[in-house]
């Protein structure tokens, strides 16, 4: 069971209460794409066995989403952060290596 | 005019802890942004409450201004003002990006009472509802079972829950069924 502490209403809450929204931090492709691009965005995913990044919705709740930045194998969660921005903030970025140093994650370490 | 009524009717139910349905509450959602100076005026015009803080629900009797997200609120008024109190709300927030709906008949309202009724919640909300983490002044958006809802603490210590209008005769067998006499667990007093 994942505990998750939505940011945008401060409520802590077991998953149940959320909805996975996959992975987090994809760039779109879509019309003037090549057929590579579009490929990627829409099939390459991580699958990661260690540190993974996600949106969620908390949907039986605010209805906001949010990014999450957990442990696949372990399910802990090292932190969730605000949906609006591109790349995992420093500090979510800082607790991780704390419990996973080395890590790597797409383009982010 | 067809005369309204609401979902089931003022349905009770009494267990260890009694379960009545409220009948018609009036239910304005509004949104917009929440900290501005419209947003406060818009709120006293409507409700005489001041704009709650996060999680927060201001209460004066059957008048309450809940807040729903950043940028949401709900108030509850009674029923027969409703249009009279959203037009007070387009009033203070003219010209400005927001939106007040009526939702008074797409919600049901339930108050669940007796001194267990926090323990009626407990079986069905993945919440904490020991009085230490859920108190007066709190508002809670969860589940209860596999509906939204979403239920506050009244000054006389019942517990007001509020849920979609389509769902209110599962939420009432659903708290029908955790009042039961004999279901009692014993965990929160
Ligand atoms: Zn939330």
């Amino acid at each position: 069971m994942l505990i998750l502490t939505c940011p945008c209403c401060g409520v802590t809450g077991e998953e149940t209460e959320f909805h996975a929204g996959g992975e987090a931090h994809i760039k779109r492709f879509g019309p003037g794409s090549d057929d590579e691009q579009f490929h990627s965005y829409m099939f390459a995913k991580e699958n990661a066995k260690g540190v993974h990044f996600e949106r969620w919705r908390h949907n039986n709740g605010c209805g906001k989403w949010f990014h999450a930045a957990r442990c696949t194998t372990t399910l802990e969660v090292f932190g969730t952060y605000s949906a609006q921005t591109y790349e995992p903030p420093k500090e979510i970025k800082d607790k991780i290596s704390a419990r996973r140093p080395g890590w790597s994650w797409r383009e982010f370490a | 005019m067809s005369k309204p009524v609401s979902a089931l009717e003022g349905a009770s139910y009494q267990g260890f802890a009694k379960v009545e349905e409220v009948g018609l509450r009036g239910m304005i959602t509004i949104r917009g942004d929440l900290k501005s100076a419209g947003m406060k005026k818009a709120a006293a015009a409507a409700t005489g409450l001041d704009v709650p803080g996060q999680r927060e629900v201001k209460l004066d009797g059957d008048t309450a201004l809940a807040w729903m997200s950043s940028d949401e609120l709900l108030a509850m008024v009674p029923y027969a003002e409703v249009d009279d109190r959203i037009a007070a709300i387009d009033k203070a927030l003219k010209g400005k990006h927001y939106l007040a709906v009526n939702v008074s008949d797409a919600r049901a309202i339930f108050r669940l009472s007796g001194g267990n009724a926090r323990e009626v919640i407990a079986k069905l909300s993945p919440v904490d509802m020991s009085s230490d983490a859920f108190g007066l002044g709190q508002i809670r958006r969860t589940r209860m079972a596999q509906v939204p809802a979403a239920f506050w603490v009244d000054e006389t210590g019942a517990i007001m829950v509020v849920c979609f209008r389509s769902v209110a005769q599962y939420v009432f067998d659903l708290l029908k069924g955790a009042a039961e006499n004999g279901n009692q667990v014993g965990y929160l007093n």
